[in-house]
């Protein structure tokens, strides 16, 4: 099977870039990687050692016009007789598969989390996590959208060639007018740690305890919905099932009673751990590990454990 | 300004979910269904201050059958001005969106809405089929939107920051947080929306893409270990040598 797989990495290969190379590779068949983004050419090269036979590249495409990415990917999955197309399912994915699910009559599946089964089907989390689903795709090609950390980035070959490839991908509609990127704060959507805290911390002026325990673990900060609502922390920061869903190897939730609601936007973490001063907080039933016990006095105390950790060799 | 802002139902937020039919179809058995929160409290939220700063007409859509016709009334009360209902069970998000772009293409919007997902299959697809089926340019999860004469100005997150992009009108924007505010219907509204038109369209002759064949719910997480918390060493050992995270 001809597998074509599309990365978006704007300055380095993103692990999410390198999941998606290894998830084609246990498809198994040929697999061509389309690129954008400025990464260098002797870099895209090395998703040899991931499983890709070739990278072609178009430096021209804006991923912030799916108009553009979409005629891109098109014409390439045409040059390699692409049957299946695999994105990684972050903010180009989310725009441009849909698009060339419609352009190559391709059934999509989004947020993958396993290979096709037996049957071709391919599972996936439904109901905001609380469930998952396999999805059979009717039509001849097919799109599968991967949810990012569900499969490490293994290395089994070499490096591969990288081309030049002409997407003839049109001008762009959509104009980029300005970038803000916060210096110093780890991506939430990309931290495999966090710590994120809710109404318990009393206050904003408090967010100094959690923000220590971030900076010794170095994990991102999140919030709950009610803290994001009332303003003692960014939007961007609020989890849960209207706010972002994330899927952290370890997720620490100080402070926070654990409504559906919230759980539904980290149930993927792999491990939980809950600090709370109620006992009966519903968050205890769904963590791995719990701390009954005052934020106040637990947080400090972990921070200096996770000090000391982190300055003796393991 | 013609706004149609695309809704869909799903359960309430807090609905206990479970399967049935040997786990191919989801239990409706007592799940309350509401307009998917994503698609009210920001697209359409959102689709209303602009019609209310920029005048104009703001249309819901929704594909789906009789009993769906609750949440076109909700939407109508807390402030669209007429409806549209496909009449047809919305199969996969692709015969959703094509059904949604025929009727589209021969009405004219300047602005197309929806939310950035449903929080029943989350899948964020409905919205770029629309703008593909109409060749339309496309801005997804936009957190703020504003328009200036034919030019939108949108919003976004990405990693690791927020990006402001611009596109000229006509659009499709999917709606995520930052975006509006709920609304709460008041009684006017609900009144008034007894009476707001809502047409109901023949569907398109669409196939399907994809088919959900089986569900099933996650093994329940074993008993949570409790660690005293005089002894934050302890948690760090087994994060460390027991989860294997740190």
């Amino acid at each position: 099977m001809n597998i074509l797989v599309y990365i978006n990495s704007s300055d380095h290969l993103a692990k999410s870039a390198l999941e998606a190379v290894t998830y084609a590779k246990k498809i198994g068949g040929t697999i061509t990687v389309v690129a954008t983004g400025s990464v260098a050419d002797a870099t895209l090269g090395t998703l040899g050692e991931y499983g890709a036979q070739k990278v072609l590249v178009d430096r021209s495409v804006a991923t912030e016009d799916s108009q553009q990415v979409t005629r891109l990917i098109a014409k390439a999955a045409e040059s390699t007789g692409a049957e299946l197309i695999i994105f990684s399912h972050d903010l180009v994915a989310k725009a441009v598969a849909p698009r060339l699910s419609v352009r190559l009559k391709a059934g999509l599946v989004s947020g993958a989390v396993d290979v096709p089964n037996a049957s071709g089907q391919v599972k996936v989390n439904v109901f905001s996590g609380k469930a998952f689903g396999f999805v059979a795709v009717k039509s001849e090609k097919k799109i599968i959208s991967l949810l990012p950390n569900s499969f490490q980035p293994e290395k089994t070959g070499s490096v591969c060639p990288v081309e030049a490839f002409d997407g003839a991908a049109g001008a762009s509609a959509i104009k980029v007018v300005e970038t803000k990127m916060p210096e110093g704060e780890i991506p939430l959507p990309e931290a495999e740690l966090v710590v994120s805290a809710g109404r318990g911390l009393k206050g904003p002026e408090n967010w100094g305890i959690v923000e220590d325990l971030a900076k010794a673990l170095g994990a991102a900060t999140a919030c709950s919905r009610p803290v994001a609502d009332i303003g003692w922390r960014p939007h961007h920061e609020h989890v849960g099932q209207t706010g972002v869903a994330i899927r952290p190897n370890l997720y620490i939730a100080v402070g926070i009673s654990g409504a559906i609601q919230h759980l539904a936007g980290v149930n993927g973490s792999k491990v939980i751990v809950v600090i709370n001063t109620d006992p009966e907080a519903p968050f205890f039933k769904a963590a791995d590990y719990g701390v009954v016990g005052d934020a106040f006095e637990v947080l400090p105390k972990l921070t200096e454990a996770v000090k000391k950790f982190r300055s003796t060799p393991h | 300004m013609k706004i149609l802002v695309c809704i869909s139902k799903s359960p309430d937020t807090t609905s206990k979910i479970a399967f049935t039919d040997g786990n191919k179809q989801f239990d409706e058995n007592g799940v309350q269904y509401i307009v998917n929160p994503y698609d009210e409290w920001y697209a359409l939220v959102r689709g209303l201050e602009l019609k209310e700063t920029l005048g104009g007409n703001l249309t819901i859509i929704t594909v789906g059958n009789a009993a769906d016709e609750a949440i076109i009334r909700k939407a109508l009360a807390i402030g669209a001005d007429d409806a549209v209902r496909i009449d047809a069970d919305p199969k996969d998000a692709y015969f959703t969106a094509i059904q949604i772009a025929e009727y589209a293409k021969s009405n004219g919007f300047d602005l197309i809405l929806t939310g950035k997902e449903t929080i029943n299959y989350n899948g964020s697809q409905v919205a770029g089929m629309i703008a593909e089926a109409m060749d339309l340019p496309f801005v997804s999860l936009a957190t703020k939107l504003d328009i200036n004469g034919s030019t939108a100005r949108m919003e976004q997150e990405i990693v690791g920051g927020v990006q402001v992009v611009e596109a000229n009108l006509p659009l499709v924007v999917s709606c995520a947080k930052g975006m509006a505010e709920q609304r709460i219907p008041n009684m006017r509204g609900i009144m008034a929306a007894r009476t707001k038109p809502l047409t109901v369209v023949a569907p398109s002759a669409v196939e399907d893409l994809t088919a959900y064949v089986e569900y099933g719910l996650p093994a329940p997480k074993s008993a949570v270990k409790m660690i005293d918390p005089n002894n934050m060493d302890e948690l760090v050992a087994l994060l460390h040598n027991e989860a294997k995270v740190i």
